[in-house]
């Protein structure tokens, strides 16, 4: 793939709700809002909300219709330095030391700049979201801080507010133009507030019915009106429901697909039955749907598609 | 370029103008409802409205609630306080017209005022719930081993703790030793006796000598305490230890980093915030205002469902260990607490059952909600005189008899014993 041309930020709201939704990102008005914001004013946007409502989905969005280069940081429990910001290539380092001896280096200076050097250090993510240059900053995806621990997070702190990186061996690596920073939580553990003052914050809920079904057409073209129409009803009643984990949007589109290949063109109480595991990923919440919560809601979502014609 | 309309816009605005003073108010009322909103929030506030310019209502307030929003619970408190501060007299729509470079703005002295005032008033009420704070006698019930469903809404207050009892507290917390207690991180500290080779220090020290010796480095895991999540019941049967819980949790959310503490009744309530207060006496009065149901009912079940519906994915992660304080005395359904114990048991590392109802010599737990519990958990920690911090302390620090705990009180119930 050809390395795409960056384009300019949006310069108001409405340019960014269309450049979302050209992207076929159906955005509601407070999301669009507080991307703008973030990108007009530098600034990290923090979105959190439960698992599958398209937080991750954003920043490639963003990344694809913007032209940038997308960086993605998974977070994960132990997440240091090494794998981070930088590592050097210590076998590589280690030849080059052999090297100079055999061609007789002695001055240690001169050995020092050559072993860590450049061409030795490993780039990890944060290092590579740093180097955008003017005008193509690259999109840097921090996903699911909430997996990595204090410590991380602290060094985050440091990293967005300066956007510069100390190599001890190398010295300061300064972003010339700072990267456009999403960082994503499901907030399986809160987030220090120093952090969250430096960002913007955003809660990404689930869709009403009307996004929601807006959504499910554009990604899953193949479904009919009617199924569609019939899925994202089905799932905003579960959403109701006090259930362990509720269906997100990602569940939506996957039940959605999952039924078109199906070649249902409408929800029956078996296939509802024979596909709830798309849908939920409890035992215990499949179980309470398939002992007849299941067929009430579906039949409340059949009467309500008729009365509404 | 179009990017200057909002530039344009905050030049053309008035001097006089008031957006920023009222942003200022909104903010402070925003503090007075309990939101986090610092000065530079505030600034940053003007700044994205300046940026973002005011187009609808509907811009306005989510150019406000990026910033001055952290929390996704202080998002009802911000709608509230919005509609209230923002409301009548058409409060945006001037300050459209004052931001909008076309339509010069009104003279517009009394009106901003009017929200000042309000900020004032909200002010003022808060001092005034202050005072109300009156002295409401002890209810003090000994309710041992009487339990009801019933939710019976009480206030408590508690005694004060004297210096000697913090300093005690602080000693007690200081000498706690759990076992289980630490868990090793992904993360590597320099270790003589470590097993792994350091390969970044090993470099660093071999330049030193000009590469000629690159002698290794070893390095092993750090081990840190893992979060813990408390969960003390509150209800009538347990009133008289309450106290001393609360000073316990006050004194470890004081020493270790990562601790939740929960109480529930006939309901649950969230203390971690509460108990972060420094001083001991105003943590306490805090929770004691934050709890509406001291010395009630016991729901075990329908809280602990609770807590695995609401809080479990928030606060157990890398492995938590979930200490649960209770005597177990369960009217609701059994059924319910067992499948809620199950589920706890499952998304935690370790479950501690502190039960003080133990201390009585020949106590078997043959409550039907003791039974229901005492297969999901890994350890049952007797406590057998609970007077003072102490001796919850101790309870905890005795090393792990949880099998053969669990299997006495398994015997006593003519169960088969665990192998």
């Amino acid at each position: 793939m050809s390395e795409p041309k960056p384009r300019a930020l949006p310069q108001s709201i409405d340019e960014t709700v269309s450049l979302l939704n050209a992207a076929d990102y159906v955005a509601d008005r407070a999301l669009a809002t507080v991307l703008f914001l973030s990108l007009k004013m530098s600034r990290p946007l923090f979105l959190e909300g439960e698992a599958g409502v398209g937080k991750t989905e954003i920043a490639k969005v963003l990344a694809r219709s913007l032209g940038r280069r997308l960086i993605r940081l998974q977070c994960y429990e132990g997440l240091d330095v090494s794998s981070a910001v930088y590592e050097w290539n210590y076998a590589a380092q280690m030849i080059e030391i052999r090297m100079e001896e055999a061609s007789g280096v002695a001055d240690r200076d001169v050995m020092e700049h050559n072993v860590f050097s450049e061409k030795y250090l490993i780039r990890r993510p944060v290092l590579e979201a740093l180097t955008g240059t003017r005008g193509s900053a690259p999109v840097f995806l921090i996903d699911e801080l909430d997996r990595t621990d204090e410590a991380f997070e602290a060094f985050l702190l440091e990293i967005l507010s300066d956007f510069q990186v100390t190599v001890p061996e190398l010295g300061t690596i300064r972003a010339e133009e700072p990267p456009i920073v999403i960082i994503t939580t499901n907030r399986t553990r809160e987030i220090h507030d120093a952090l969250k003052r430096r960002c913007l914050y955003h809660w990404v809920d689930y869709p009403d019915a009307e996004r929601e079904l807006e959504i499910v057409r554009r990604k899953v073209p193949q479904a009919n009106s009617r199924l569609s129409e019939e899925v994202v009803n089905y799932i905003q009643k579960l959403r109701g429901m006090d259930l362990f984990k509720v269906p997100g949007v990602a569940e939506s589109i996957d039940w959605a697909s999952a039924l078109a290949e199906l070649d249902k063109v409408a929800l029956d109480p078996e296939t509802v039955s024979d596909t709830l595991g798309v849908l939920l990923k409890y035992q215990d919440d499949i179980a309470r749907l398939r002992e007849g919560e299941s067929a009430r809601i579906l039949n409340e979502v059949k009467a309500e598609l008729a009365a509404a014609g | 370029m179009a990017g200057t309309v909002a530039e344009r816009r905050a030049a053309a605005a008035d001097p006089e103008g008031r957006i920023a003073d009222n942003i200022v108010y909104f903010a402070r009322a925003l503090r007075k409802a309990g939101l986090r909103v610092g000065p530079a929030a505030v600034t940053d506030a003007i700044q994205a409205v300046l940026v973002a310019g005011i187009g609808t209502r509907d811009d306005f307030y989510w150019t406000l609630h990026s910033v001055l929003v952290t929390r996704h619970e202080d998002h009802a408190v911000f709608d509230e306080a919005f509609r209230l501060f923002w409301r009548s007299r058409e409060l945006i729509e001037k300050m459209l017209a004052m931001l909008s470079p076309i339509a010069p703005a009104p003279p517009q002295k009394e009106k901003p005022r009017a929200g000042e005032k309000r900020a004032g008033q909200a002010l003022l009420s808060s001092e005034r719930d202050d005072l109300r704070k009156e002295e409401k006698p002890e209810v003090e019930i000994d309710a041992r081993l009487t339990l009801s469903s019933r939710e019976v809404l009480r206030n408590k207050d508690f005694a004060q703790m004297t210096a000697e009892e913090i300093a005690e507290a602080r000693k007690a917390i200081g000498e706690l030793l759990m076992p289980h207690d630490r868990v090793a991180t992904r993360r590597y500290r320099p270790d003589i006796q470590g097993r792994r080779i350091d390969p970044r220090s090993m470099m660093r020290m071999g330049l030193r000598t000009g590469g000629d010796l690159i002698l290794p480095r070893y390095r092993s895991p750090r081990r840190v305490h893992p979060p813990l999540v408390v969960l003390a019941d509150i209800s009538g049967s347990m009133s008289q230890y309450t106290r001393i819980f609360l000073h316990f949790l006050h004194a470890l959310t004081e020493h270790r980093r990562r601790v939740h503490s929960f109480v529930f009744g006939t309901r649950l309530t969230n203390l971690s915030r509460q108990l972060r207060h420094r001083d001991p006496d105003e943590a306490l009065a805090q929770c004691a205002e934050a709890v509406h149901d001291w010395s009630g009912g016991t729901r075990i079940g329908e809280a602990l469902g609770t807590f695995n519906r609401l809080w479990s994915r928030r606060v157990l992660g890398q492995g938590a260990i979930v200490l649960l304080i209770t005597d177990g005395l369960e009217r609701d359904s059994i059924e319910t607490l067992s499948h809620e114990m199950e589920r706890l048991h499952k998304s935690c590392r370790r479950l501690i059952w502190l039960n003080p109802l133990l201390r009585f010599d020949g106590f078997e737990p043959r409550a039907r909600g003791m039974q229901a519990m005492l297969p999901h958990v890994d350890e049952l920690r007797p406590v057998h005189s609970l007077d003072a911090l102490s001796d919850l302390c101790e309870a905890l620090s005795t090393p792990p008899r949880a099998r053969r705990a669990v299997a006495t009180v398994n015997r006593g119930l003519g169960k088969p014993v665990p192998a």
